[in-house]
């Protein structure tokens, strides 16, 4: 079963993430920011990273860049979540290496929708 | 799969308004609130804090559905934005209104939670006064309804860039999701494809050219290579067209609003302690059954200390129970910046705030009990203590004043001392004011303590006290009762021209305390241990009797009041040979009191008297000791400032079980 890594620095957001994923049968790791997500994806196999871009510490952009340095996450998909404001930063994911985004607000279907799609 | 997002709510509303607690601290910092220290550069680290905070409760309030806080904190973002970027400069102006709308989020939070709309005419206003002061703000971009569009072909030429690995894409994704929209023809492009010398496994060197039939319309498909769409080539071009009916859309109704709901957050590390000590508690159960199995008087001595494991499990698991409850004292610090920035501001006084032991954690009851005592103590530092700029230089003292405000922990409690270096207590106004009000006889001689102390008198206050700012319905009666209601006490010391302190000592906790039983004729009554200083044999050379004053031991060269429980507590004599005597210290003074046994030391639950009788003096609370039976637990604080009365004004301020019957009965609890 595909494990999914949920970044993001508001506990209500990671819950309804992780709660959602949970309940379409994958397993979720959180993380509160880009730091520890680093730390978890160094010591877990994670099929797809689901990540916040305004965060404290470590910001989901230089977490997707660090993240493509390692080895292990070349070719992982990594989502970021943006408002549809956010056209400057999406560009700069997508340069960092980003696989693409989820725009807020969304609903729990539409999550697991854009999931499905990154995840065989 | 329909879930349900109501479950997040709590998390989200707490975490919202705890963001904007960091905010506007975060804002007054950088601010250097107006009427305090000058204006310091502007933190882009603080900046971003701030964006983030109202960035997430946009995101939030979008996905949970509460689309008028999503409105205006995209109202707000964009103000921070434009600050964050610098194209705007953050001046008293900006200041202000980031912190009305503060407020106007804060409303909207709260309403949220509690299924009101009270906020939302004070929102609207605000967002308007934004949205003007902006000069107009980019909408949101609403997601456009989905519109299904009738059967179309299309022809869509998709060549992959050469990095499309590399981002954690794949076309055949793309390929699976456009198949799923309707009938598909799939042509691959193999042109692009080098010699197999030259290949990289990482590169995509293919195209496909795909024929879609299908009810879509062109967004619809653009939408699978939004993600690929800048560094891929897309051609998307209607073929024919058709006419099919357009499929329901599914409504999701909204979610409706929560109940208000208290709730606490609580550290994992905490939670992980309680985990461990049940662990434990499990282990020594398991350890007593074994002995119990096969018991014998053997093993007597291994029960026994099973038992002593099992009382250690217990206390341990009591305590972590406790620290559950526990909540820091950042809680109410965090708001006095606010405080002093909004009330220096309007009178115009230079103050800094200097703050510690915030970290000091004292039970959630408490906490809630004592933020507004605590916010109207620096708010009458503000108004009375600190005097205005003009007034300081011309008496020699910096410009700026300074109100501390300090915690620490003193044994079983916290306390809390508030000080301003300000003018002082006016001594001489509060005597006039004191004999105007008839609470002191005319040509009053009483010592500048005891004027202090009449600043705590119900419905006392000098003229001149009634202002706007401390005249909101809490007055110093109210802020030492708040207090003393939680086994508290408050007490004022202040010198002309120098300052006043406030020092308020709470107890830790409400629930346990460790007491000592001790007997007075028949009845059992607990001390708390926090004020036991010591107990001594009493000789009856040891004890005074002065004219006017009640009687008082002579312990090591000190004169203790001597405090006789037994006819304070209208107890039936005891026939007890030798007189005991607990010493007890509360608030910084000291009594004797009498008793006829001492007979244990035990952890004890306080059950609240309020609830089904009320509040005599002198006893704290009830208790239900080991045999069922019920105890009163004593409050020396209050039976300290009684020992200090002199005798003739104590008759009547007791209004101990003595006079409400006869002293066999102890008020009623429910076991």
């Amino acid at each position: 079963m595909a494990t999914i890594m949920t970044v993001d620095d508001t506990a209500s957001m990671r819950q309804m993430i992780s709660f959602t994923l949970n309940s379409a049968g994958y397993d979720v790791v959180q993380a509160g920011d880009g730091v520890e997500a680093l730390a978890l994806a160094r010591q877990s196999t994670l099929d797809l990273v689901i990540t916040d871009i305004n965060m404290p510490n470590m910001d989901g952009i230089a977490l997707v860049k660090m993240l493509r340095a390692l080895p292990d996450y070349r070719f992982t998909p990594i989502l970021m979540l943006t408002t549809e404001s956010q056209d400057s930063k999406r560009q700069a994911g997508k340069n960092a290496g980003a696989t693409g985004w989820i725009v807020k607000p969304f609903n729990p279907d539409q999550l697991i929708h854009i999931v499905r799609k990154v995840l065989d | 799969m329909t879930i349900d997002l109501r479950q997040f709510h709590q998390t989200f509303f707490e975490e919202s308004l705890e963001g904007l607690a960091v905010m506007e601290r975060e804002l007054l910092n950088m601010a250097g609130s107006a009427a305090t220290v000058p204006p310091s550069p502007p933190g882009a680290e603080s900046l971003n804090t701030m964006f983030r905070v109202v960035h997430s409760i946009k995101g939030g309030s979008g996905v949970f559905g509460f689309n008028n806080i999503a409105t205006f904190a995209h109202a707000l973002e964009s103000l921070l934005d434009d600050l964050r970027a610098a194209r705007r400069v953050l001046d008293p102006e900006i200041v202000t209104l980031l912190l009305q709308c503060m407020d106007g989020l804060r409303t909207l939070v709260a309403d949220a939670r509690s299924g009101d709309s009270g906020g939302a005419e004070q929102a609207a206003r605000l967002q308007q006064r934004l949205e003007r002061y902006m000069g107009g703000i980019p909408g949101r971009v609403q997601a456009p309804a989905p519109v299904e569009a009738a059967e179309r072909r299309w022809k869509i030429v998709f060549r992959p860039g050469p990095d499309l690995f590399r981002s954690g894409n794949d076309p055949l994704r793309i390929v699976r999701e456009i198949s799923e929209m309707g009938r598909l023809d799939v042509q691959a492009e193999t042109a692009a494809l080098p010699c197999w010398d030259q290949f990289d496994p990482e590169q995509c060197y293919l195209g496909w050219t795909l024929m879609l039939n299908g009810s879509v319309d062109r967004e619809r498909i653009a939408e699978v290579f939004s993600w690929v769409m800048d560094d891929s080539n897309v051609a998307i071009s209607p073929q024919t067209t058709a006419i099919v009916p357009p499929d329901a859309v599914p409504v999701t109704s909204g979610p409706a609003a929560d109940g208000p709901m208290t709730s606490i957050r609580v550290a994992t590390q905490k939670i992980d302690a309680l985990i461990n000590s049940v662990g434990e508690l499990l282990i020594t159960q398991s350890m007593l059954a074994q002995i119990t199995r096969d018991f014998s008087t053997d093993s007597l001595p291994l029960l026994f200390s099973g038992l002593s494991q099992l009382e250690r499990n217990a206390r341990d698991l009591q305590e972590g129970v406790m620290r559950v409850r526990m909540v820091s004292l950042s809680f109410i610090f965090n708001r006095l910046p606010r405080v002093i920035h909004d009330v220096g501001g309007k009178l115009g006084k230079k103050v800094e705030l200097r703050i510690s032991g915030e970290q000091n954690e004292l039970d959630k009851t408490v906490i809630e009990r004592i933020s507004d005592p605590v916010l109207h103590l620096v708010r009458n530092c503000l108004d009375h203590g600190i005097e205005g700029p003009a007034e300081r230089m011309a008496a020699g003292k910096p410009e700026t004043g300074v109100i501390t405000v300090e915690a620490s922990q003193k044994g079983g409690s916290i306390v809390i001392e508030i000080r301003d270096d300000g003018r002082g207590l006016p001594y001489e106004r509060i005597r006039a004011t004191g004999i105007a009000r008839g609470l002191l006889g005319e040509g009053d001689m009483s010592s500048e303590s005891e004027l202090a102390e009449l600043i705590f008198a119900p419905g006392f206050s000098t003229a001149e006290d009634v202002s706007d700012l401390s005249g909101r319905g809490v007055g110093m009666d109210i802020v030492r009762r708040n207090i003393a209601s939680l086994g508290g006490t408050i007490d004022v010391a202040s010198r002309p021209g120098q300052g006043t302190c406030f020092k308020a000592c709470l107890p830790l906790t409400l629930a346990i305390i460790d007491g000592l039983s001790v007997r007075v004729g028949p009845q059992v009554y607990l001390i708390p241990l926090v004020n036991i200083v010591e107990s001594v044999q009493l000789e009856a050379a040891q004890i005074r009797h002065p004219a006017g004053h009640g009687d008082l031991v002579s312990l090591r060269g000190e004169y203790l009041p001597l405090i006789r429980l037994q006819e304070l507590l209208g107890a039936p004599a005891g026939a007890s040979e030798r007189q005991l005597m607990v010493v007890v210290e509360a608030d910084g003074r000291k009594a004797g009191l009498c008793v006829d046994d001492l007979l244990d030391q035990q952890q004890v639950v306080l059950k609240s008297l309020d609830t089904h009788y009320r509040r005599p003096d002198g006893v704290l609370a009830a208790t239900v000791l080991g045999d069922g039976k019920v105890a009163l637990v004593l409050d020396p604080s209050s039976l300290v400032r009684l020992a200090n009365i002199p005798a003739s004004n104590r008759a009547g301020s007791f209004a101990g079980p003595s006079q409400t019957g006869s002293g066999k009965e102890v008020p009623c609890l429910p076991h």
